[in-house]
């Protein structure tokens, strides 16, 4: 499922011009509170999706249902087409379609940065440990982490440990990649270079869906930009769009927040 | 190229300053003193507890029967002969207590519906063996099971063993579950993102974790077993308890069990030892900082 650059329209015969992920009418409660209120969203092959919204607006539990980590009371969530809010596809297989970086990195402590980027590769793609390894290597070297392959997650810096962990979400080549507020839990001077990082992935073509308080990057990067008001998509469009020319009042005053 | 953070290679460190030469000799002091201090109060402790046992009335009596050297060096060989027997029923112990403890720890923590079954099993099994003393345990499955009449003839070592497995798995399946609880779920689901199922999850992510958070308690549950092992003992087989009770029954004194259970502290040590030295190892790899 690689890509690279421009060109790719009719590559896979079947379906080529789906959207690699489309939500229809996505309804999540936790009890009596509705979080997500009939989502419909589409995420294009290429795409960089940001999502915006205040705390609590449902943007985690957004992507946290697009990885089927949370389960959904309504709705579609269709991943090249397939709907995998259905009970009978196969959730694990799904989930390794798809990559996911967490604000809090959760990088597995008792393993190496190594073990960490391969693990998924070696135990749920088959790929044989020697391969895995040398991706994981390649990849490492390209975000300047190569001398950390052996070092164990917690003599990273916080943007080194986020770093290592979206590599291990791209390593085994994920369709489309979710970033839950990357960079929240960083010192600003490291937010930096996670982003720089996220900038050179959609340059290489990946499709990612990422929620962010990080106002210059969605400006600067995103392709389209989604503004979550109490769990509805209450506007959308380009960067320029959403945030020099909002309509709805709520991203109005949001706006006036995050750019005081 | 990143510099690696918080290596903290010092570049050529200058010389220390006043002050802090100042502080350091301050340091040597206080720490000579105390080294003098505790050496003195615990000089005074043992003189202390020595006099007062040696000076009691019965101590020519007492020493004769507990702490006779000849006897020691007599009965020394079989109980030696008898802790080999120990040893191995340990080693057999500890590998079955490994696997069916985690077993129930995991069938503990499962939590779909489906396994209800199971999972109560496992709680009344924990619940059980929990309160129910491992002697009685060890009359029950060591008098108890050949005495149904359809195993062959097994030697009593091997059900004690049993018995201990039973027993133990249960302490163990505890403080593994303890362990299991105890890794943050946001490991859970960082495993389960990448598309592991569940039965790996536990096996490379929880599981892992959940062994070092409870190293301490599972060591301390260890060297309790391995004290246990002894007990084996009131079936007949002939480990260090029995070789020492036996030469008793020979001797008309008491040294072979004060033998006997200072070997039993011997072999407890150097297990306890290493197993500090491979938390420090794993924490030092796995932790930066201090210790504080």
């Amino acid at each position: 499922m690689s890509a690279e650059g421009a060109g790719l329209e009719a590559r896979d015969g079947s379906g080529a011009s789906a959207p690699v992920l489309e939500l229809r009418g996505l309804r999540k409660a936790f009890g009596e509170h509705e979080v997500l209120r009939g989502i419909d969203l589409t995420v294009h092959r290429h795409e960089v999706i940001c999502v915006i919204g205040a705390s609590g607006s449902g943007k985690s539990t957004l992507l946290k249902t697009v990885n089927l980590l949370e389960g959904i009371d309504d709705g579609e969530i269709l991943l090249q087409g397939t709907d995998i809010a259905d009970p009978r596809i196969d959730v694990d297989a799904t989930r390794a379609r798809i990559g996911v970086v967490f604000q809090q990195f959760n990088l597995f402590p008792h393993m190496s940065v190594l073990d960490n980027v391969t693990l998924a590769s070696r135990q749920v793609h088959g790929v044989g440990r020697a391969e895995a390894e040398a991706t994981a290597k390649r990849l490492l070297d390209r975000i300047g982490l190569a001398d950390f392959a052996g070092a164990y997650p917690d003599r990273l810096s916080g943007g080194q440990q986020q770093r290592v962990a979206i590599v291990r979400a791209i390593a085994s080549d994920p369709e489309l990649l979710l970033l839950d507020e990357v960079t929240s839990a960083l010192d600003p001077m490291l937010v930096g270079e996670v982003l720089d990082l996220v900038t050179e992935l959609k340059r290489q073509g990946s499709t990612i869906l990422m929620t962010t308080h990080e106002m210059h990057f969605a400006r600067n990067v995103a392709d389209r930009i989604v503004f979550l008001h109490r769990g509805e998509v209450v506007e959308q469009g380009t960067p320029a769009e959403v945030l020099d020319a909002p309509t709805h009042p709520a991203l109005v005053e949001f706006l006036a927040r995050v750019h005081p | 190229m990143t510099v690696p953070a918080g290596a903290g290679t010092p570049v050529a460190a200058p010389a220390p300053s006043q002050v802090e030469l100042e502080r350091r000799l301050y340091r040597r002091q206080r720490g000579r003193r105390s080294i003098g201090v505790s050496v003195v109060s615990t000089l005074v402790v043992v003189a202390v507890v020595y006099f007062g046992v040696v000076n009691t009335p019965g101590w020519a009596a007492v020493q004769q029967s507990f702490f006779d050297p000849q006897t020691a060096v007599d009965t020394f060989p079989e109980i030696l002969l008898g802790l080999w027997l120990n040893v191995r029923i340990l080693f057999f112990s500890a590998i079955g207590v490994a696997v069916f403890g985690t077993l129930l720890a995991v069938v503990r923590g499962l939590r779909s519906p489906v396994f209800f079954p199971l999972r109560m099993l496992a709680t009344g099994y924990t619940d059980l063996f929990r309160g129910l003393p491992l002697i009685i345990v060890l009359y029950l499955v060591g008098y108890g099971i050949p005495g149904l009449g359809v195993f062959p003839r097994l030697p009593a070592e091997v059900w004690g063993t049993i018995a201990i497995v039973l027993t133990y798995s249960s302490y163990i399946a505890e403080v593994l579950r303890a362990g299991m609880e105890a890794v943050h779920p946001s490991q859970r689901l960082a495993a389960r993102s990448l598309g592991l199922s569940h039965a790996k999850t536990l096996r490379l992510v929880v599981l892992p974790q959940a062994v070092r958070k409870v190293t301490p308690a599972l060591m301390n549950d260890f060297v309790s077993m391995q004290k246990d092992v002894g007990l084996v003992s009131i079936l007949g087989a002939v480990d260090a308890v029995r070789s020492a009770q036996i030469a008793q029954a020979e001797t008309y004194n008491f040294t072979p069990y004060f033998v006997a259970g200072l070997l039993f502290v011997v072999i407890s040590l150097p297990l306890i030892r290493v197993t500090d030295a491979i938390a420090r190892r794993q924490q030092r790899r796995e932790q930066i900082g201090g210790t504080v």
